[in-house]
């Protein structure tokens, strides 16, 4: 058996469908275990105070990663067939900018804004309505800065590509700055304990 | 007789403890993080995709929008892009399924925990009002920063991520930037 079974044909498009809610759910109850349902929380990562936010999503990243290379070493997963967005560096760059603001003053990201409503959170909702509103800004802005949203396509490029570096020597890297990160993130929590807002509740 | 009616008071008294839903502390972050890792791999094995959060709600605005002004969205690329050729219906989309699944996921496990309690996550020194006003803006700034970035923290910073995508890692770095630049003078309302 191959993987990624959907690109191999294994189910049609309808059930891709139940698959994605049944993928929503956990991925649902992942943020809300992690305490990603709570803008306090999800904010105190900009103030040192709570690494929630690097730990939760270093953790999964690395995981992940690890799961991708070693399924596609032994040929299970076929790397190639996994859909990789191209890269478009500046607008990516200045978009991060933007988001990273928006989470600061806002609180959330959309994936956890979701999860906050979904356990009563009026502020989560408001959230979402913020960021269609923003989407819809968006939408009418574009036809004045396509040409900078189309600007420095790189195509699909990843970081082994771009390095000149292995594949498994970039996940070696990542790994052990992962690890390095959750060193800093323990020894900041513990630093700035007193004004952690999970110590407060 | 007296000790007898004490214990049975005791123990209604606990059984009052347990009914009053006290929220469980949320899970040990790493753990978390490597079953949100095993759910991101699931998706890739079985779909030969990540996920997503952002692109579903630009399918709800753009169908919305289409409902209000449909000559509008023809002309505007943006908009056609999420409706597709009006074959399907744009609501039959992947990551609208998925962010209902996210919906469904955080509700058992808020529930689960006994941590689903209407109210607003705010500051303690931040009053309701400023604080949704403050939910607003973010959201926005959010919304625009993710379609300049074609994607958000899921979409680019999880999945592009684990994907060793430079797009993605590029992103993730001026996020945490942007944040930490403007923590600062956002203070009032957190701390």
């Amino acid at each position: 058996m191959n993987a990624p079974f959907y690109k191999f044909g294994l189910f049609n498009f309808d059930v891709s469908l139940i698959i994605a809610f049944i993928i929503g759910i956990g991925f649902g109850f992942a943020l809300e275990r992690g305490g990603f349902g709570s803008a306090r929380i999800l904010a105190a990562q900009f103030y040192f105070s709570n690494m929630r936010v690097l730990k939760v999503m270093f953790s999964a990243i690395v995981t992940a990663m690890l799961g991708v290379y070693y399924l596609s070493v032994i040929g299970f997963l076929d790397l190639s067939l996994i859909y990789i967005s191209e890269t478009y560096i500046l607008p990516q760059m200045v978009g991060g900018l933007i988001l990273g603001v928006g989470f600061v003053i806002g609180g959330y990201c959309p994936g956890t804004s979701v999860v906050s409503f979904a356990t009563g959170k009026l502020d989560g909702l408001v959230y979402i309505l913020g960021v269609m509103f923003g989407i819809f800004i968006f939408g009418e802005i574009f036809p004045f800065i396509t040409d900078f949203f189309y600007s420095t396509n790189m195509g699909s490029v990843t970081l082994p590509q771009f390095l000149n570096l292995s594949y498994g020597m970039v996940v070696f890297l990542v790994v052990i700055m992962a690890i390095g990160a959750f060193a800093l993130a323990e020894w900041s929590e513990k630093k700035f304990a007193h004004r952690n807002p999970e110590n407060q509740i | 007789m007296t000790t007898l009616v004490r214990k049975i008071y005791s123990v209604f008294e606990k059984d009052k403890e347990v009914v009053e839903v006290k929220p469980q502390p949320y899970s040990n972050p790493y753990l978390t993080g490597i079953g949100l890792g095993l759910v991101l791999l699931a998706a890739f094995v079985i779909m030969g995709r990540g996920l997503g959060a952002s692109g579903a709600m630009s399918t709800l605005v753009a169908v919305g929008v289409n409902t209000v002004a449909p000559e509008h969205t023809q002309s505007n690329p943006f908009y056609s892009e999420y409706l597709g050729d009006g074959s399907t219906n744009p609501l039959k989309d992947w990551l609208v399924f998925e962010v209902l699944g996210v919906l469904a996921g955080g509700f058992i496990s808020g529930s689960l925990a006994g941590r689903v309690k209407k109210g607003i996550e705010k500051g303690p020194n931040i009053s309701s009002g400023k604080r949704l006003i403050y939910a607003f803006v973010g959201g926005s700034l959010m919304g625009i920063g993710a379609k300049l970035a074609r994607g958000c923290t899921s979409g680019q910073a999880l999945t592009g991520g684990a994907l060793l995508n430079l797009g993605g890692w590029a992103f993730m770095i001026m996020v945490f930037a942007g944040g930490y630049a403007t923590a600062y003078f956002l203070r009032r309302q957190w701390l």
